[in-house]
Formats: C-alpha cells, sequence, structure tokens
C-alpha cells in the first residue's frame, strides 16, 4: 500500500458512494421536519464536493483507479473515475444539493411528517446508486448499484400517494419493467462472464476482440443494450416514464428528470465505446441501425404526444423521452462530434429539465395542482415562478444563450458531418421536433399568460426557499448556454477519450 | 469620448440598463418616461460617436463571449451596420416621445413591461447591427424576435393571441428549422462565420449548394418577409401603433434585410453570387413580391394593414437589390433601408395619432379627416411621396440606384418591375390623403359650389388634433425625408468602401 493511500483524498472514490450509503440508514432514524433534510443535504453536498474533488484530479492527470478493500483488479473491485464518469459524478451529486435546497419545504406538503426520515434515507440510497453506477469498474457491481438505484427510486415514486393514488400504480409499472430492464442487462452480464471469466469492465474490454465474433457475445450485447434502453426509457420501452415522473412528489421528478435517465445513457455509452468497441458496436452489431431509428421515432413521436398533455408534469415528462433520443441519436451517430453532442446534452438538459420541474414543483406547492386548466393566468399569479417556466422552456426548445442551442448545434453538426441523405434528413428532422418543442412549451405560456385567473385567485408567490433554489437551475442554465468551455470542453475531452480507447 | 471599442460595446449596454433602470422606476411613471428618453438620447449619441471612426475606414471589434470552441459572439462595426444602428438609434429618441403620447392618450395597461420590452429590442437591434459573424447574428435576431412577441401580444385578448401565435409560429419556425441549419452548414463547409469582405463560401461550395444555402437563408431569414412568409407582418400590427411604427417599419423587418444584404455580401460574396448565378430565382420571388404586396395593399381598408403589406413591398425592393448582386443595386437596397424607415415611421406615426385623436383604423372612415388634422395628413403626404420615390425626397434615391442597378445588370424587365411597382405605390397611398382633404367628413354633404364662387373648407374652428407627443414625432421624421434627399451622397459614401472590393 503506498503511504499516500491513508491520506483523504486517496479515499475520494470510495468515499462518493459510501457516503450516501452511510448517511441512509442514520437518516432513517432521524425525527422531525427538518433533521433528516438537513442531514441528507450535508451528505449529498458532501458527495458533491468529493466528485468536484475528483474530476479535477481526473482533468490535471488522467484516469483514477482505486482498489477496493486493496484487493487488485480483476479480482478485486475496482473503481475507475475518468473523464465521462468523473463528469456524470458531479452532474448527479450537484443537482442532488441543488434540488434538496429546494426540498425542505415542498416535501412538508407532499410527504407525511412521520416518513420523513425514510423518505430521505430512499433518497439517499438513489443517490448512492447512480454515484455507485458511474464510478465502478466493474459490470456485476454496476448491477448492484443499479438495483439500489431502482429499488429506493419505486419507494420514492409510491411516496407520491399522498397527492395522488395513481403514484401506486406508476410505482408498480416502474417495478416491473425496470425489473425486466434489470434482469436482461443481469444476463447480459452472466454471458459475458461465462465468455471472459472476469467481471472488470477494463479487463472484459481487454479480452473482447478475441471473442467478438462468438453467438454467446451477440447475445449478451443484445441483452445488454435493450436491458440498458428499458431502464434509459428509450422509445418505445419508455411506457413506465410519463406516470412515475407525474406522479411521483414534485422533488423526486426533478431529481430524477436530471440524473436518474442520465445514468442509463451513461452505462449505455461506457458498454457500446468502451467495452464492446466502436468497432464491434457499429460494424459488427450494427447499432446505428437499430438505435437511430429508435431515436428519431422517439424525439418526433414524444414531442408530439407531449402537446396534447393536460398535466404540466406529464407534458415535461414526455419532452424528458423525446430529450433522450437526441442523446442516442448522437452516439448512434457513432463518430466524435456525435458523441459530444450526446454527452454536452446529458449536462445540458439535466439542468434545464431540472429547473422547469423545480418551477412546476413551486406551482404546485402554491396552487396544489399540476393540470394546466387549474394554472390559468398562473403568469400573472405568480409573475417570478412562470418567467422562470418561460426561461426554462426556451433552454428546450434550444434557443440560443440557453445550453439546448449548443446541443442542437453539435447534434446538426454531427448530422451534417455523417453527410448524405441520412445526414440531410436528420437535420431537417431535428428542426421539425424544435419546432414541436415550441408548440407545447408556448401551449402553457398561452394558458399562463393569456388567460385569466380564476375569480378569488390573489397573486402569491412560492416562498423564497423554493424561488431561490429553481432559479439557481434557471440561472444557471443560461450560465452554461453562454460560458460553454466546462460542458463543452469536458464533453469533447471524454468523446475524445472514449473514440481514441477503441 | 472613450475608445471606439467602448462605444461599440455601450450601444448594447445602454439600452439594457435603461430596462433595468426602467423597471425600478416603475411606480413613478414621468421618471420611467424620463429613463427612457434619456436612455434614447445616450444611445443615439453613442452611436454618432461611432460614426467618424467608420469613414476613416476603422473597424473596431469587440469580443463579448467565446460561446462554442471556434465560435465567438463578437461585435463589428462596418458600414452597413453603421447605418443601420444610426438609423434605428436615432428614430428611437422620436419614437419615445410618441410612445408616451400614444400610451398615455389611449390609457394603455402595463405600460412598464412594454417600455422594457422596447428597450430590449433595440438592445437586440444594436446586436443586430454590430454583429461580427453569423452566429452572434443569429442570436440576437431570435432576442429581437422573443421581446417583441410581449410587445406584440400587448393587449392579451383573443386577437392578440392568434397575432402572436402567427408572428411566432413563422419567426420561429424559419429562424431555427432554416436560418440555424444554413448557418451550421456553412460553418461546415468554411470552417468560419465570419463575416468576410468578398465572402467566405467561395470555393467551398459548389453551385448546387449555394443554391440551396441561399434558399435556406432567404426564407430562413423571416424577418425579411418575402412570399409567402410575410404573413407575420399583418399579425404583427396588433400591436400598439408605437410598436408597428418603430418595430415592425424600422427595426424588426429592417434587422431582416439587414440580415439579407449581410449574408449576401459577407458570406456569400456579391461576385460568387453573379458567377454561381445562385441568386437569379430570388430576383423574381422579391420581384413577385414586390408586385403582390402592392396589390394586396389596395385591397386593405384597415390603414395599419395597408401599411404592413405596403412594407412587405418596400422590404422586397432591398431584396431584389441584393439579389442583382451588382453595386449599383447593392447600394440602392441599403439606402432602401434608410429612406424606408423614415417614410413608413411617419406613416405610422399618423395612423396612431389618427387612432389617438378619433378612434379610427379604417381607410373609408377617414373622409375629410385632414379638415380636423391637417397636420398630421400633410405629414402622410410627404412620408407617402417619399415612399413612391419623388423628388425631392428621401426615397427617391434609393429607387434611382435601383433603377442604375437593373441597367446595370442588363435586366430591362425589372426596370418594368420598378415602374409599376411606383404607381402601385402611389395608387394606394395617395388616395388616403387626396380623400381626406377633399372629401366631406363622413355624414355630411356638401352643398355643390356655384361655377365661379370659391368655397374654403378649411377652417381653424374644426381643428383637433392628437395630443403634442402624437403630432410632433411625424412632422420630426417627415422633414427628416426632406433632409435626406440632400444626405444622400455621404451615405453612399460611407457604404462604398463594402461594395468594391
Amino acid at each position: 500500500m503506498a503511504p499516500d493511500m491513508l491520506s483523504m483524498s486517496s479515499q475520494f472514490p470510495i468515499l462518493v458512494a459510501i457516503i450516501p450509503l452511510m448517511a441512509a440508514p442514520v437518516c432513517a432514524l432521524l425525527r422531525g421536519r427538518n433533521a433528516p433534510w438537513a442531514f441528507t443535504t450535508i451528505a449529498s453536498a458532501f458527495a458533491f464536493y468529493v466528485s468536484l474533488q475528483l474530476l479535477l484530479t481526473v482533468a490535471s492527470s488522467g484516469p483514477i483507479s482505486y482498489e477496493l478493500g486493496g484487493w487488485a483488479p480483476p479480482w478485486g473491485i475496482e473503481y475507475v473515475v475518468d473523464l465521462l464518469s468523473g463528469f456524470l459524478l458531479v452532474l448527479i451529486s450537484g443537482i442532488s444539493t441543488g434540488v434538496l435546497l429546494f426540498a425542505r419545504e415542498s416535501v412538508v406538503k407532499e410527504i407525511p411528517t412521520s416518513q420523513l426520515g425514510l423518505f430521505f434515507a430512499a433518497y439517499l440510497l438513489a443517490l448512492t446508486g447512480m454515484l455507485g453506477i458511474c464510478i465502478t469498474g466493474d459490470a456485476f457491481n454496476v448491477f448492484v448499484f443499479l438495483e439500489i438505484m431502482s429499488l429506493s427510486s419505486y419507494a420514492l415514486i409510491a411516496m407520491g400517494e399522498r397527492t395522488d393514488k395513481r403514484a401506486l400504480t406508476a410505482a408498480f409499472q416502474y417495478l416491473i419493467i425496470g425489473t425486466v430492464g434489470a434482469t436482461f442487462y443481469l444476463i447480459g452480464v452472466g454471458l459475458i462472464y461465462m465468455m471472459t471469466g472476469t467481471l472488470n469492465i477494463a479487463d472484459i474490454a481487454a479480452r473482447f476482440p478475441e471473442i467478438e465474433g462468438t453467438r454467446p457475445i451477440l447475445a449478451a450485447a443484445g441483452f445488454i443494450v435493450i436491458g440498458l434502453a428499458i431502464k434509459l426509457a428509450l422509445f418505445p420501452f419508455h411506457v413506465w416514464l410519463p406516470n412515475s415522473y407525474t406522479y411521483a412528489p414534485s422533488i423526486i421528478t426533478a431529481f430524477f428528470a436530471g440524473t436518474a435517465t442520465k445514468v442509463g445513457v451513461y452505462l449505455l455509452i461506457r458498454f457500446i465505446f468502451t467495452v464492446f468497441g466502436v468497432n464491434y458496436s457499429f460494424t459488427g452489431l450494427e447499432l446505428t441501425d437499430i438505435l437511430l431509428p429508435l431515436a428519431v421515432l422517439g424525439f418526433l413521436s414524444m414531442s408530439a404526444v407531449a402537446i396534447y398533455q393536460t398535466n404540466i408534469k406529464r407534458l415535461l415528462a414526455y419532452s424528458s423521452v423525446a430529450q433522450l433520443g437526441y442523446m442516442i441519436l448522437g452516439l448512434a451517430l457513432a463518430s466524435e462530434s456525435g458523441l459530444t453532442a450526446s454527452i454536452v446534452h446529458i449536462f445540458n438538459h439535466a439542468i434545464v429539465k431540472t429547473g422547469l420541474f423545480l418551477s412546476v414543483g413551486c406551482m404546485f406547492y402554491v396552487v396544489g395542482s399540476n393540470y394546466l386548466k387549474d394554472l390559468d393566468g398562473i403568469g400573472r399569479r405568480m409573475p417570478i415562478t412562470t418567467f422562470g417556466f418561460v426561461l426554462g422552456g426556451l433552454g428546450l426548445i434550444g434557443v440560443p444563450l440557453t445550453p439546448g442551442f449548443i446541443s442542437k448545434w453539435y447534434l446538426v453538426v454531427a448530422a451534417l458531418e455523417k453527410g448524405s441523405f441520412i445526414g440531410y434528413g436528420l437535420v431537417a428532422l431535428l428542426m421539425v421536433s424544435s419546432l414541436l418543442a415550441v408548440i407545447y412549451i408556448w401551449r402553457v405560456v398561452e394558458v399562463a399568460y393569456f388567460r385569466d385567473p380564476p375569480d378569488g385567485a390573489e397573486k402569491e408567490e412560492a416562498p423564497m426557499s423554493l424561488l431561490v433554489p429553481t432559479w439557481l437551475f434557471i440561472l444557471g442554465s443560461f450560465y452554461f448556454g453562454i460560458e460553454t468551455s466546462f460542458s463543452v470542453g469536458m464533453a469533447k475531452a471524454a468523446a475524445a477519450f472514449l473514440m481514441g480507447g477503441a | 469620448m472613450f475608445a471606439l471599442e467602448t462605444h461599440v460595446a455601450l450601444s448594447l449596454i445602454i439600452p439594457l440598463v435603461g430596462a433595468i433602470g426602467i423597471a425600478i422606476t416603475s411606480s413613478a411613471p414621468n421618471i420611467r418616461e424620463t429613463v427612457t428618453l434619456v436612455t434614447s438620447v445616450l444611445l443615439c449619441l453613442n452611436v454618432f460617436s461611432i460614426l467618424p471612426g467608420i469613414m476613416d475606414g476603422a473597424e473596431p471589434a469587440v469580443l463579448l463571449v467565446e460561446l462554442l470552441p471556434d465560435i465567438a459572439l463578437t461585435l463589428k462595426v462596418e458600414p452597413l451596420g453603421m447605418t443601420f444602428a444610426a438609423v434605428a438609434s436615432s428614430l428611437w429618441i422620436i419614437n419615445s416621445i410618441y410612445s408616451i403620447g400614444y400610451m398615455r392618450g389611449n390609457n394603455e395597461p402595463r405600460q412598464t413591461g412594454f417600455y422594457i420590452c422596447f428597450a430590449i429590442a433595440i438592445a437586440a437591434t444594436m446586436g443586430v447591427a454590430f454583429s461580427g459573424n453569423l452566429l452572434t447574428l443569429f442570436v440576437f435576431y431570435e432576442v429581437l424576435t422573443l421581446s417583441t412577441y410581449p410587445l406584440v401580444t400587448h393587449k392579451k385578448n383573443a386577437d392578440a393571441l392568434k397575432g402572436g401565435r402567427i408572428y411566432l409560429g413563422i419567426l420561429i419556425g424559419t429562424s431555427i428549422g432554416l436560418f440555424l441549419p444554413a448557418i451550421i452548414w456553412t460553418w461546415t463547409l468554411a470552417g468560419t462565420v465570419d463575416f468576410v469582405k468578398g465572402g467566405i463560401l467561395s470555393g467551398h461550395a459548389g453551385a448546387g449548394v449555394t443554391g440551396v444555402l441561399l434558399f435556406l437563408f432567404m426564407y430562413g431569414i423571416g424577418k425579411a418577409a418575402l412570399m409567402p412568409i410575410h404573413r407575420w407582418l399583418p399579425a404583427a400590427m396588433v400591436a400598439p401603433t408605437p410598436v408597428s411604427a418603430l418595430l415592425h417599419a424600422v427595426a424588426v423587418v429592417k434587422a431582416g434585410v439587414f440580415s439579407v444584404l449581410k449574408v449576401v455580401i459577407y458570406i456569400f460574396g456579391i461576385d460568387f453570387l453573379t458567377e454561381t448565378g445562385a441568386a437569379e430565382w430570388l430576383t423574381w420571388v422579391a420581384a413577385y413580391t414586390l408586385i403582390a404586396a402592392s396589390v394586396v395593399a389596395l385591397t386593405k381598408d384597415n390603414l395599419k394593414a395597408r401599411l404592413a403589406y405596403s412594407t412587405i413591398s418596400q422590404l422586397a425592393y432591398v431584396v431584389l437589390g441584393a439579389s442583382m448582386a451588382t453595386s449599383m443595386a447593392v447600394a440602392g437596397g441599403a439606402l432602401q433601408i434608410v429612406m424606408h424607415a423614415f417614410g413608413k415611421i411617419t406613416l405610422f406615426f399618423c395612423a396612431g395619432a389618427i387612432y389617438t385623436a378619433v378612434h379610427k383604423t379604417e381607410i373609408s372612415d377617414m373622409r375629410g379627416l385632414g379638415r380636423q388634422m391637417p397636420i398630421t395628413f400633410i405629414a402622410f403626404l410627404i412620408g407617402s411621396l417619399s415612399i413612391i420615390g419623388l423628388p425631392p425626397l428621401g426615397g427617391s434615391w434609393s429607387k434611382f440606384y435601383l433603377m442604375l442597378g437593373a441597367a446595370e445588370a442588363d435586366e430591362i424587365y425589372l426596370m418594368i418591375v420598378l415602374l409599376v411597382s411606383s404607381l402601385l405605390n402611389i395608387a394606394y397611398l395617395l388616395p388616403i390623403v387626396a380623400r381626406a382633404f377633399f372629401y366631406p367628413p363622413l355624414g355630411q354633404i356638401e352643398e355643390p359650389t356655384p361655377v365661379g364662387y370659391e368655397k374654403s373648407d378649411f377652417s381653424w374652428r374644426n381643428i383637433q388634433e392628437a395630443p403634442l407627443f402624437c403630432v410632433l414625432p411625424p412632422v420630426l421624421t417627415a422633414l427628416a425625408c426632406v433632409v435626406l434627399f440632400f444626405l444622400a451622397d455621404p451615405i453612399v459614401r460611407l457604404i462604398e468602401p463594402i461594395l468594391t472590393p
């Protein structure tokens, strides 16, 4: 053991996952309205700090490998932080911390006080799962964290039952579909283990070229890609997502919208580019032919479906499925610029969508409903919140100076680079999809500003503790729409690393 | 006073600071309007302080922010943008005076929001005028669209909602659907989106691709209102008249045709377009728009709708000038931006003054009104004559240069088109004035005057003009139309450098 192993910073990779994991049972024991929340926020903020430190280290001195319990890989479990996983760690822990700032007053309205300890314990477990998936370098360990995340999220979504009983069926639906997805993934990993005799991702990747033509590997790749597609709600495996997002408590929707599906995209990128390698994925498996049509169908159909929603959370949820289509499109293009677009959009969409769901959370806090019909004239009743929603909506459309524009720029560049008929067609379809986004966002704008508030409705803003975090995300989205050196720089470097590693 | 670069940056900062000032002083309307006026005067002085430097051939550039690797948001002043900024900023002062008269005279609600959006729209206009590359242009173009949406829908009723949908639908639809892909495509082809004299596409694109790109640009810049994507402009007329006057006769529409000129001159390059012949179709589309919009204008009884179609037709002059791709024609297009701005804003000011004074919007109701509002209608007459293109008014020069350009390009048919269009202008503008002065007011029948006798219909007692703040602005802009007739030469000399490679 190297001498510096004893210092705190060398233990950061394990700390990221272990802090929320250890905090969860403690949190379950806490009582009262504020203690569980404060404890969770501190744990999440600490994870954020550690993630940032890790990303800085990786950016300056290359990938970090950490041997769990001192067991050298491939026997022991290895934790790996490279640019992509470090980027995701920062994103997830950052969004979690921001959402938690919002949580204190919002949660009290939606969750019984007696269950707050358990609620936040489940929240911490979900956070553990997401961070763990990103940091682990072991394919089976991924499954473990995936289950930690999924099981706790079933519970969290079901907690929305106090405001709407349909949360229970939504959680159950997610449980069934999510389990199918996780099982598929596990079958895939099992097949790979059978062929390679190892679970370490780097090790599998090293041995992969020898066995990549075999039939079990073909089956494994199929299971893994489909399993992950279910987990990340790729069209047509998305049906669980709109229900879950609609009926979950406000902060859970905001948290998951920014992180849960992104973790799925991360895993897909990891397997396609690191494990299978670009060559096998796109010439052997011809994944482009499968993912590209699904992505396009996804963003077109889901944007169109979003237009007709009457519940604003559901509208945003369908929009999320559509935006996932963009991310999958980027990686399906199998080029460095496409992958850059994909990664940068993971980041951009997370910030924008979290801001949007938080502003919807503010509206729910005051009005007590997410249905558009109850939000007539909300622009005059809650001007600050609604203006935030409009600005976030512009980000979703991809107006310049918002991060959505940056993502779109790279996606279009990637599509044009592909050239040929398909590339130009994709550009046209992307533009059609953004115009659909204009329509579904403007439906809300028209309800908010052009309809008269119902009689007796008074001007009442959400409390500062909700407004400030919401606007933090809204302004943050504009910051990252203008100053793109962090998001684009990281995405470019990560994409180059992943493509070069093939 | 400061370095040239500082003044360029200030052109964006002053209206934005003004917007904040308006927001802070919202509870005291008099102070709020003072803030608007002071801001507009400061902006105008600031813009004109850049002018001497540009005349000496300076090219001040300001880096705003590195938006994407290799593509930054930059401001760079060149003669064309200088001209546009000077026009927009000086008219903003007059329009601010007018806004005060109009908004107070009609007791409009939500005035603070109105002035804030107006200031932001002006800032965006300055950004468009001074943009140093396509991306910067696009950013401010979209800011302009979004900041004017609340102005268009100011009345918040069903009409405003419908008008707003068309406005936003067409402008955002074309810009995101066509303009943005064209920019990104240009970037992938040429590796840059900077505005460079002589164009950047030459050598990077074949004739076919050039044609497609030109199509994407021309229909992507929806603000230039080429048919058939002109519908947003009549729809925008639901806005209060000061908005129609400054934004939908000057800032927004001119931002559109200005972008067209910029793209043609600095992205494609005049010579490159002439070589490839890719702009041939554009000439005919512009010519068609020119005539068709004039014919539609003849059929409109609503004064603002007629003026809107007239604007569509007049904008097509600029596109026509750009598409002919000769230096004379492009000079004509650039002059048209200036001359039409002063002429058309006069007409809109008059329309608003009539509405404020007697609440009439239909031309058929305006019979005999000239006797009640002679100053307004004389200003209207001068503005009309300038738009028609009669000396000694500014508008004659732009028509003159376009004619020269058509001759230079050997396009005799286009000269006929221009001729017919001028006749149509007379047909839809002058009857308004003639009826106002020579017909008796509605509901009155004049006894025939026997032969040999004379009778004046004019009487001081009948005069009932709109408030001073509504009447003074059209008088000023009408006088400016006369003054511009003598200023054409300096303007042409200012923009000359960009026409001769």
